[in-house]
């Protein structure tokens, strides 16, 4: 079907392509709402019936640069609302200037999480072969705090006696852990790639208060990307954190 | 369909209430609720989770259609998640998960990839 | 007579690799859902082969295991799945509600390679040393202990659930936002209520199996511990991942097939059909109700009792739209004028074959009795029926129905009556000994079983090589009218649709005039643009060797 100006050719109006694109995005989203459930599923009972292992799990992740991903997240779904305003008031730069703002917080995401990947890796807490909670307690690394690794060593020492197969349990809270970071982190990259694309077109102007459609459909996209974070954070970050 | 712009006014608003949401979840967490702790995060984090997809998603000012899909999505993870814990919330103790315990293999016979 | 229609308007490979045209989509579904059902089928042969001797004829149990795995793989996700949404549904859909294209016609095309790149990593799989887990994949064996190309084979199938998400997606958006004015939700063909109730199931379903592969190929590749005993997890988590999906996902297979139905017994006996909006609101109710049964596949695997009842209970209530439909098809054929066309025999077969189906998912629903039949032949001979008897004879009974349209051509009447019976006789003598079989114990996926049952495998087996050629009578004929059946007109049945309107094979554009409808659907008193009117002598269908 051919292209004439912004309206494709299978459709009749400008109104009907914008109705067609948002309800599009939107279904997707809902196969994505599923897609994130079945893990949340698998979360919900694997916890319940280890929680002792999600316990101690959980407090390995540090709560700084967690929370601190929360707010940058949100604050890109903010710079990404902020986005669809300008395009849809006319004020064509803003809609760049947004749009890239929107790109670096989640680029910092990106980078915070990379981070927390490393040091997980570094204490032994990949799923597989050398999985081992016992690992950092026994083995500290530069920057450790003695007291909060005699603290984690305690606490593991603790969890050992309650459940011999911290091991094989703690190891299915990590699983958890990187699938779901991971997953989330994969759609943040198409996210990012996204987002790109639009900058570009919003270089060139494409997007006024007639036409801004795809700006709206990926941040339905974005928004929905933040909200999965929204219930990952406490999920994942904040089990048993008053002990 | 007259397109409904929302103010930059309201969008900030709801960033505020989002940071205020991820303070008060993480003082929370530190607090001893019991058996409240998970149901209190869950709460905040739905609480928040509606403010963007009313405000940032335009879900409020959008047709009922819209609405409609967001409510479906909402009700089939319900499905998914209430029926299958139905059957782990009524199984007998020794059928739930780990408590059986089995002795793991010496060698692993699994199959390598 | 060369006027210009969507098969000739450009040429070429890339005109056709590269197309965004439904209708030559549809084609490119065609032929690719053709070759996997070869696939299937010759796996299927040599599955009936070797149950010809009690000991097993034919190939090792290690092979049998494979045969059975990717016999069902095959059919179900590379065939049964896209057949008629993404051959029938891609062509007719627009046409249908007035519409020049689907609503994204690019991810309509990016929807077939999905299926073609997830298709050559099972074939991949199915090369480089099989499957051997049965399609439903349980653990530990296929995250853990197998020894066959499990993980290429799961990579595949979760690509796969990408192409079927984007059909579904296309399909509602199209559905809600592309009609031709005055084609209200009430005027839309059945065909579409059946395409929108599928589209719901995939779009709801598939991401689960997606996410339950992922999961269960991640477990196998890094030793994770989900759904693997001996390290906490639990193989019955799996099985709910997966059912959730796949029982859902007969109902993909069914509902399209049930719309061709719709389409094909008001035409064929020339009446409007009877309850209208009660077909269409059993559509979207199994599409519902199909979404809270799925735990009756785990009666006897471990899940509780209580969740057993209830799964039980709610089974027996998705029985009561597919009746409401049996009842209505059987009502629209009282009092009518009948045709005995290929596509009416077929639609006829259907509904008796999907009845007898249905009716033996009721025996399985039971839980007392499914103790006793649960992975016995009786299990095999219920889906058969439903999935071959019901959805295969709708896809070729619809791709017989509007095969003029697709083609320009007619196919010759004569041969394909007697097509369609070979069909019918042959699926009869090839499943149902195996009701019997599995009542009196004969379980399924074993490569042996005790001699006194070799009789009746010897008939399902006789049965198998009659419903072959049921299958590739038509193939061939269809091929040959390609070339050299008889020209057909806009609309040779007649038939009540607005695809009916334009012309045989149509324009690209699919209608010269946007249309603009006035009419109620399946009104075959007072359609004068179609030489319908109350009255006059109903014209005959036009045949392809008359």
């Amino acid at each position: 079907m051919h292209r004439t100006g912004d309206l494709y050719g299978q459709f009749e109006t400008l109104e009907q392509q914008k109705e067609t694109a948002s309800l599009g995005m939107w279904v997707f989203l809902v196969t994505e709402v599923l897609f994130f459930g079945g893990m949340f599923l698998t979360y919900t009972i694997n916890r319940s019936a280890f929680s002792t292992a999600f316990g101690i799990g959980s407090n390995t992740l540090d709560i700084t640069l967690g929370a601190g991903n929360t707010v940058v997240l949100i604050m890109s779904s903010l710079t990404m609302a902020m986005a669809v305003w300008s395009a849809q008031v006319g004020k064509k730069k803003l809609v760049s200037i947004f749009l890239i703002a929107t790109l670096g917080l989640g680029t910092v995401f990106l980078g915070v999480k990379g981070v927390e990947y490393k040091q997980k890796f570094d204490h032994h807490l990949i799923p597989g072969h050398g999985f081992d909670m016992k690992y950092h307690p026994t083995h500290p690394m530069p920057g450790d705090d003695p007291k909060e690794l005699a603290l984690e060593k305690k606490e593991v020492e603790e969890a050992l006696a309650h459940d011999p197969d911290i091991n094989f349990h703690g190891q299915l809270y990590f699983s958890l852990y990187f699938g779901m970071t991971g997953l989330h982190a994969l759609h943040m990259i198409i996210g990012a790639g996204l987002l790109i694309w639009l900058i570009k077109g919003s270089f060139a102007g494409r997007f006024t208060p007639q036409y801004n459609t795809p700006v709206e459909v990926v941040g339905l996209y974005w928004h929905f990307v933040d909200i999965v974070w929204i219930y990952l954070f406490p999920l994942l970050y904040l089990i048993d954190r008053h002990r | 369909m007259s397109e409904h712009i929302v103010s930059p006014k309201i969008y900030f608003a709801i960033f505020a209430s989002l940071m205020l949401g991820t303070g008060i979840t993480v003082w929370a967490a530190f607090q001893n609720f019991g058996k409240l702790n998970i149901v209190i995060a869950l709460v905040i984090a739905t609480i928040k989770a509606t403010l963007v997809v009313l405000y940032f998603m335009h879900a409020r000012y959008s047709p009922k259609r819209t609405q409609l899909v967001i409510i479906c999505s909402i009700f089939w993870l319900a499905i998914m998640l209430g029926m299958t814990l139905s059957d782990y919330d009524t199984r007998p103790h020794e059928m739930q998960p780990g408590v059986t315990r089995l002795e793991p293999p010496a060698a692993p016979q699994a199959f390598t990839a | 007579m060369t006027h210009e229609d969507y098969l000739n308007a450009t040429y070429g490979i890339r005109s056709w690799l590269l197309t965004t045209d439904h209708k030559r989509i549809a084609l490119l579904w065609l032929g690719s859902v053709t070759f996997f059902f070869f696939i299937g089928g010759i796996l299927a042969t040599m599955i009936r082969i070797h149950l010809l001797t009690p000991t097993g004829a034919l190939v090792s149990p290690e092979t049998y295991n494979k045969l059975f795995t990717m016999h069902g793989v095959a059919m179900i996700f590379f065939f049964l799945i896209p057949s008629i949404p993404a051959v029938l549904g891609n062509f007719l859909i627009p046409l249908m509600i007035g519409a020049k294209d689907l609503a994204f016609p690019k991810i309509n095309l990016l929807s077939w390679y999905i299926y073609i790149v997830g298709g050559i990593f099972v074939l991949y799989s199915f090369g480089t040393g099989g499957l051997d887990t049965g399609w439903t994949f349980y653990t530990p064996l296929s995250s853990v202990y197998s020894n066959s190309a499990v993980t290429p084979a799961v990579i595949g199938i979760f690509i796969n659930g990408f192409s079927s998400i984007l059909t579904g997606l296309n399909f509602i958006v199209t559905i809600h936002t592309m009609r031709a004015p005055g084609m209200t939700w009430f005027r839309l063909p059945l065909f579409a209520w059946a395409h929108y109730a599928t589209s719901l199931v995939m779009i709801l379903g598939t991401p689960v199996v997606a996410i339950t592969l992922l999961l269960a190929g991640l477990e196998r590749m890094f030793h994770l511990g989900f759904f693997n005993p001996a390290l906490g997890g639990d193989p019955i988590l799996f099985q709910h991942l997966f059912w959730f999906y796949s029982h859902p996902a007969v109902y993909i297979m069914i509902l399209p097939a049930m719309g061709v139905i719709s389409e094909i017994i008001p035409t064929f006996a020339r009446k409007p059909i009877f309850g209208y909006s009660f077909i269409a609101g059993s559509s979207i109710a199994i599409a519902v109700i199909g979404f809270v049964v799925w735990a009756h596949h785990m009666f006897v695997t471990g899940e509780s009792t209580y969740a057993a009842l209830t799964f039980s209970f709610l089974s027996y209530l998705v029985a009561i739209p597919s009746a409401v439909k049996v009842f209505n098809w059987t009502s629209t054929l009282y009092k009518g004028s009948i045709s005995w066309d290929a596509p009416m025999l077929y639609a006829l077969g259907f509904i008796g074959l999907f009845t007898i189906g249905g009716l033996t998912g009721l025996f399985l629903a039971c839980l007392g009795l499914d103790i006793h039949i649960h992975d016995t032949y009786f299990v095999v001979a219920h889906f058969h029926y439903i999935m071959v008897g019901g959805a295969v004879m709708g896809y070729v009974g619809g791709i017989h129905f509007w095969w003029p349209k697709i083609t320009g051509r007619l196919y010759p009447e004569a041969l394909s009556r007697a097509a369609a019976v070979t069909l019918f006789v042959g699926f009869n003598l090839t499943f149902f000994p195996q009701f019997i079989l599995g009542y009196l114990g004969m379980p399924r996926r074993y490569h042996t079983y005790p001699p006194e049952f070799q009789v009746l495998n010897v008939l399902s087996t006789a049965g198998a090589s009659i419903l072959a050629l049921g299958y590739l009578l038509p193939m061939a004929y269809l091929t040959w009218s390609m070339r050299y059946g008889k020209v057909a007109g806009p609309n040779p049945w007649p038939a009540t649709g607005l695809e009916w309107t334009t012309d045989s094979p149509p324009p690209t554009e699919n209608f010269h005039v946007t249309p603009e409808v006035t009419w109620e659907p399946y009104d075959f008193q007072d359609r004068p643009d179609l030489g319908l009117a109350a009255g006059s002598p109903s014209p005959a269908p036009a045949h392809g060797d008359d």
